[in-house]
């Protein structure tokens, strides 16, 4: 029986793996390719890289790192940060990724999306997009490291990017980022029941029950995760974790 | 020299194929040199994108003739993954082109009736149900999952082909064999310890 990926997020800043709450307030975690070797002997489905950094300082995440996380990763993994040409996302699958996250340049030049696709196929670009709740309540979809607003409004947005040739997309809430609250349900939904590609959903984890919700309720394909693999009890320590396989299967049943 | 040659036809990601042979201590060579291709003690074709756009890379490289006569007189095992497998099919429907034809059988667009549960591409982990007797799957916990992403699968003519079939809103065909020639619809060397172990298994072969 298909079962839904269950993915660990995580965020890069400086080549240090760090999380957010919010999209601010960043704890730095760790080493991330000692965080590879742990997900590898826990056996994560799948690993997200992001360089949060990246499109605002206007670079490409380091070419380096992904080949050290190729080397290391049992999984397959996807990374993120400052994607803007066809050579940037060529040389980032010849180092080992399996898939490319393009979110800022996503909005700013939708047609590059299509020339992505293909390029390399559309279950190699995934877009991500960051969603958050202005004041008078109306969702938006952000850039730039959630720094930026476009305008956008998502379900619109995740369409057009599906016509572009994108293979898969990441619904990722702001607000809820590292609240350990439970993803936005509705959003995830809405989304998803819009698009004929898989969803994954990102933002607000903090038990396994609500990775379930997410699939049920939300129609995610995949659920994405920062805190609840990072973190550990009410005060937040630091330690690497992944459900274990028997747990696994139970968790959507 | 090489156990094993990787083809490097431009298609996807070979550096991961790679590294899973050197984590089970075999030496795999990734190379596009059509003298070391028709050397090759066993072969492995990956491959992740469009089905006409690699049959364009292969034949515009000369791998295509010499894959074609290492495969079918010299009878070197080869192992297709992903697109590699669907090659292998004479035709398919992503960029309506003929592939190898080394087997009766056709590549096709996923026809899901249930649009939100089933997702297209499928990307993700899943069962397979081995259809038939084979050295492969050796060791192998038959609970395992693999994993898979793709928008096509494969339709067999021949239902003999068949080695393994999975559930995705409806079964397909997920693994063939035939003689030397192993193709598999999921990915391997993404598949923990299990995709090691077939992998070992056809280094075995």
């Amino acid at each position: 029986m298909f079962r839904p990926r269950i993915i660990p997020t995580l965020l890069l800043r400086n080549l240090g793996l760090v999380k957010s709450v919010g999209f601010k307030d960043y704890k730095y975690i760790g080493d991330p390719i000692n965080a590879v070797k742990i997900f590898n002997d826990l056996k994560a489905d799948e690993l997200v890289f992001l360089d949060i950094l990246a499109s605002k300082e206007k670079r490409v995440i380091s070419l380096d790192f992904v080949l050290k996380v190729g080397d290391e990763a049992n999984m397959p993994f996807s990374v993120g940060g400052g994607l803007r040409t066809i050579r940037d996302i060529r040389s980032v699958l010849r180092a080992g990724a399996e898939k490319v996250v393009i979110n800022t340049y996503a909005a700013e030049d939708p047609a590059f999306i299509r020339k992505a696709a293909e390029e390399f196929g559309s279950s190699t670009i995934t877009v991500c997009i960051d969603v958050k709740k202005k004041i008078f309540g109306k969702q938006q979809v952000y850039i730039n490291g959630g720094s930026k607003a476009t305008s956008l409004d998502p379900v619109p947005f995740a369409k057009l990017m599906e016509e572009m040739g994108a293979g898969e997309l990441i619904i990722n809430s702001i607000d809820r980022d590292g609240s350990m609250e439970g993803y936005d349900i509705e959003l995830i939904r809405t989304v998803s029941d819009s698009v004929t590609i898989p969803v994954v959903a990102l933002g607000g984890a903090g038990k396994l029950n609500d990775l379930n919700e997410a699939v049920k309720n939300g129609h995610a394909s995949a659920v994405a995760a920062g805190s609840l693999f990072v973190f550990h009890g009410p005060r937040r320590a630091v330690l690497i974790n992944y459900p274990q396989p028997e747990e696994l299967k139970n968790i959507f049943k | 020299m090489s156990d094993i040659i990787i083809i490097d036809y431009g298609m996807g990601n070979l550096r991961s194929v790679q590294k899973k042979f050197e984590r089970i201590n075999v030496i795999a060579e990734v190379t596009e040199d059509l003298v070391k291709i028709k050397n090759a003690k066993k072969l492995v074709l990956p491959g992740v994108g469009h089905f006409a756009n690699g049959v364009k890379k292969l034949k515009g490289s000369g791998i295509w003739d010499v894959l074609n006569k290492s495969v079918i007189i010299d009878k070197t095992p080869i192992i297709g993954i992903c697109l590699g497998m669907q090659l292998m099919a004479k035709k398919s429907e992503e960029g309506d082109a003929e592939g190898f034809g080394w087997f009766d059988a056709n590549v096709i667009r996923f026809r899901v009736t249930d649009t939100i549960k089933f997702k297209i591409p499928q990307m993700g982990w899943n069962n397979v149900s081995i259809s038939k007797e084979n050295p492969f799957f050796k060791g192998i916990d038959p609970e395992s999952q693999f994993y898979f992403v793709h928008s096509y699968h494969w339709v067999c003519n021949n239902i003999e082909d068949e080695l393994t079939s999975t559930q995705y809103d409806y079964r397909f065909t997920s693994a063939v064999f035939r003689e030397n020639i192993l193709g598999v619809q999921f990915h391997p060397e993404k598949s923990h310890e299990q995709g090691e172990m077939l992998l070992r298994n056809f280094v075995n072969f």
